[in-house]
């Protein structure tokens, strides 16, 4: 490695009130480099970004970019350095166009500095895209891309103020595979130009394609730096969490009854899905695998009522119900674990109790008044339960990790005794030491009785827990597959089967 | 698909200042116990009371009279009543992240209505009470379905029936105020009697009135409900509550004490006033927020609104006894205002809580 050195902490330490957020990290960067940073959550990852980015003040130690050290006050002071990040939540206004939000706060004016001069900005915006080989039209409306069209404009955007540092946190964690090696192929080209590039993900496979070196921090502290060449993902697993974690597991064989629990028919709705059908068995879990946009989510929805269905029908231990809104499947015992738990799962700026018992209320009331005491001791139960991490059941949700705040939403679902639950993206978010719980809870689960549909993304997990994988692409379930007879490439085969089709009518 | 937009934006920005904090509220909370969660959950209420005090001691150090039973009863008190209890009502709607802009004209609306059907079917004190609060939950749970059977953005909902309401009651009363508190016999005790000795009835209400407002909010299922929907509209439903039918619940329990606010201003007044009531609907808005319940919904308390009130009506009251003229006792409540709602932020802020 011969190029020049751009970025150099060292001795980095942050405390906040009671807690050692970053204690002695050091880290460095040269030119032409991707250098991850890879750790649990509440590693201190993203306390780094902020202290890199002007968000955070350090405490103490020395921060040296090209040669020179400098404290970063602020985020515009970092801008000026030439320092970019690309938040995980995207920072763009959906109304505006591309080009407006490349170039917002810096648009290019007639002169008197009034009005704007928007074709000189289209054209501006026309050369940055075209150096970066990004396929976006400047006029298009942010809101109306994809999140891998966002996600390019944000990049385009951090690239604009002709920085040499961009930090990218979690870039990949809503692209689906194609759109992933189209961001690789755009991080290569940064590299190229002789830009570092800081890489945040919880998706270690993608270390090996993409980044040249791995700092692992663990608790706030450096644990190494190793070179990707000569390192390999169980190694970097066992320095993040400090013991070994099995990737290749597959179901221990549980005793599933053939007792059918739910059965799914036929179902439709306006836009994806096309005659869905399957059986759901007592105690199983069954995976739903398939390519972002195959229709899984929306099948879930389907199912418990919140969005419309056009046709099909739920049968539950043999009896058809009529399921019209999510209250409906609630009382059928069906709950269902949204995979973006801050929008549809969790009330944020609510306690544990209030959680827990949001699904139960009835339950824990008496002619219309609360009874909160019991609710308290539910709460206590599933806290112990679960192991949830908190120090009370009194504790505001959003001050929880995701793990520990997923774990509320299963707790929640606990209390009121739902035989059928559907998991969105389980361990969407959630670190991997974290996972690892989830995955025994869901074993556990399942093994108490519960019937579990687990949707999700990371073929490792499909394989990992689902007894049976059902497989959806474009809107149609195209197969359903043993566990001991799946694997990664029949399950993409599946996945892949009508993806040369249109989905049908919009 | 505008409004997806919108609601997308407005995650996208809230969930960033969330992040920006989350490292120091997690830091914080670990160390919080049950005594630091409460004095930071009830700083708020305290804070506001505290100023109300301040408030307070400076006009009677101004002009002692302004701390004589006479002007705290007959004045401050008094004038606190029917915006007290329009603001109640309009706290329940807040909190679920609704807003209703029909209040003041809605209490016109059934200050005629009552009158006439009381003045019409000769109808008792008691009686005429009811129909009171039931004709304003009905208008209540009109302005509750718009919002959730048409789907009408609150603002809008109830800014359409503000008027609808305004119109009616001119038309009902044939734009004539209605004299019939003289008429039924102990109509004009409702406000004005004295169960209590030198206090009057319309406070006691008011007080009632809050306790029971502040009990329906904090230990019953509605309440639970009603904070649930304010927090997350999108989770509660999937949770398999009946959103919509708690919703129009909620409406019409603010419509309810709407009603009481009719009932409290006719025996006040002597009469029905059809022309009587905008504007009261900001005033109350003003209440519940200078009483620190988030416009944003999921947070709020029926002690703060009740402050609130009264912090407005005691400096109205001051500032006239210190003889400012009325041009500008607009102004300083404008500015109080402004200041109530800033220094709240600034303690959120401080406290690493930024869903203001």
């Amino acid at each position: 490695m011969s190029s020049a050195q751009l970025l150099s902490l060292s001795g980095v330490s942050k405390e906040f009130p009671g807690v050692k957020a970053l204690h002695n990290v050091h880290f460095d960067l040269n030119e032409g480099e991707v250098h991850a940073i890879v750790g649990e959550n509440g590693a201190g990852k993203s306390t780094l970004m902020k202290i890199l980015s002007g968000i955070y003040k350090k405490d103490s130690g020395e921060i040296i970019y090209k040669g020179k050290s400098v404290t970063i006050p602020n985020p515009f002071e970092a801008q000026k350095l030439g320092i970019s990040i690309i938040h995980q939540e995207l920072n763009l206004m959906p109304h505006l166009t591309v080009a407006e939000n490349i170039f917002i706060g810096r648009e290019d004016r007639f002169p008197g500095g009034v009005f704007l001069d928007n074709k000189k900005l289209v054209e501006a915006t026309i050369a940055l895209l075209a150096e970066l080989g990004l396929a976006l039209n400047p006029n298009d409306i942010v809101g109306e891309l994809t999140i891998a069209k966002q996600q390019m404009v944000e990049i385009a955007k951090a690239v604009s103020y002709r920085g040499s540092v961009i930090i990218m946190d979690e870039p990949t964690s809503s692209l689906t595979p194609a759109e992933t090696d189209a961001l690789f192929k755009i991080i290569r080209s940064l590299k190229a130009a002789g830009k570092g590039v800081v890489y945040i993900s919880h998706r270690l496979e993608e270390l090996e394609k993409i980044t040249d070196r791995i700092t692992v921090i663990r608790d706030g502290q450096y644990v190494k730096t190793l070179k990707t060449t000569e390192t390999s993902i169980p190694e970097v697993i066992s320095l993040m969490v400090g013991r070994k974690v099995d990737q290749d597991q597959r179901p221990t064989n549980r005793n599933i009854s053939s007792e059918i629990v739910m059965k799914v028919d036929g179902i439709s709705d306006r836009h994806l899905l096309r005659d869905v059908s399957f059986e759901l068995r007592k105690g199983e879990i069954l995976g739903f695998a398939g390519l972002m946009g195959a229709g899984r989510t929306e099948l879930a929805r389907a199912i418990i009522g919140a969005d419309p269905k056009t046709a099909g029908t739920v049968t539950l231990h043999g009896k058809e119900v009529k399921i019209k809104q999510p209250s409906d499947a609630v009382a059928a015992g069906i709950g269902y674990l949204s995979e973006d738990r801050k929008r549809f799962g969790l009330l944020l700026i609510q306690n544990l109790t209030f959680n827990v018992i949001l699904s139960s209320i009835p339950r824990f009331s008496k002619f219309g008044w609360l009874r909160i005491k019991p609710a308290a001791g539910v709460t206590r139960d599933v806290i112990s339960q679960l192991r949830v991490r908190t120090p009370s059941e009194n504790q505001f949700v959003k001050n929880l990790s995701g793990g520990n705040q997923q774990k509320v939403v299963i707790g929640k679902w606990l209390t009121r005794n739902c035989d059928i639950l559907i998991f969105d993206e389980p361990t969407r978010g959630i670190d991997v030491g974290a996972k690892d719980e989830i995955y025994k809870l869901l074993t556990k689960l399942a093994e108490e009785g519960k019937s579990i549909i687990m949707i999700s993304s990371e073929l490792p997990e499909i394989l990992r827990m689902s007894d049976r994988v059902a497989v959806m692409c474009n809107g149609r379930l195209t197969g359903i597959i043993d566990n001991k007879d799946a694997n990664q490439e029949v399950i993409i085969e599946y996945a892949t089967k009508f993806s040369d089709e249109l989905p049908a009518v919009h | 698909m505008q409004q997806n937009l919108a609601t997308n934006y407005r995650q996208f920005t809230k969930r960033e200042k969330r992040n920006m904090s989350e490292d120091l509220t997690t830091t914080q909370s670990e160390g919080g116990n049950k005594v630091s969660a409460f004095v930071r959950r009830e700083i708020g209420r305290v804070a506001a009371l505290a100023s109300l005090v301040i408030i307070f001691a400076f006009f009677t150090i101004m002009r002692p009279v302004f701390a004589s039973w006479a002007n705290v009863s007959g004045g401050i008190l008094m004038s606190t009543t029917v915006i007290g209890l329009l603001a109640i009502g309009v706290t329940f709607v807040i909190i679920t992240g609704g807003i209703d802009l029909s209040v003041g004209t809605s209490m016109a609306l059934v200050a005629v209505i009552t009158g006439k059907s009381v003045m019409a079917y000769d109808l008792n004190v008691w009686t005429g009470i009811l129909l009171g609060m039931v004709v304003g939950g009905l208008l209540g749970a009109i302005n509750g379905l718009l919002i959730t059977v048409l789907k009408l953005p609150a603002f809008i909902a109830t800014l359409a029936t503000m008027k609808g309401a305004q119109g009616l009651a001119l038309i009902i009363s044939d734009m004539k105020p209605i004299l019939f508190a003289t008429d039924v016999e102990g109509w004009d005790q409702i406000a004005r009697g004295n169960i209590i000795p030198n206090f009057p009835n319309a406070v006691l209400i008011l007080f009632v009135a809050a306790i029971i407002g502040s009990l329906i909010l904090n230990k019953t299922v509605l309440g639970r409900y009603n904070f649930a929907i304010g927090s997350n509209l999108e989770a509660t439903k999937l949770s398999g509550v009946k959103v919509n039918r708690w919703l129009v619940a909620i409406y019409a329990l603010c419509g309810v004490y709407v009603g009481l606010a009719a009932v409290v201003i006719t025996s006040r007044l002597g009469s029905a006033q059809p022309d009587l009531g905008l504007g009261y609907e900001l005033e109350a808005i003003a209440a519940v927020i200078i009483g620190g319940t988030s416009l944003f919904g999921g947070k709020g308390t029926i002690g703060g609104t009740i402050i609130g009130a009264l912090i407005m009506s005691v400096l109205i009251n001051g500032l006239r006894i210190l003889e400012l003229q009325q041009e500008w006792q607009y102004v300083v409540v404008g500015a109080v205002i402004l200041f109530a709602v800033f220094a709240d932020n600034l303690r959120r802020r401080r406290a690493g809580d930024t869903t203001v």
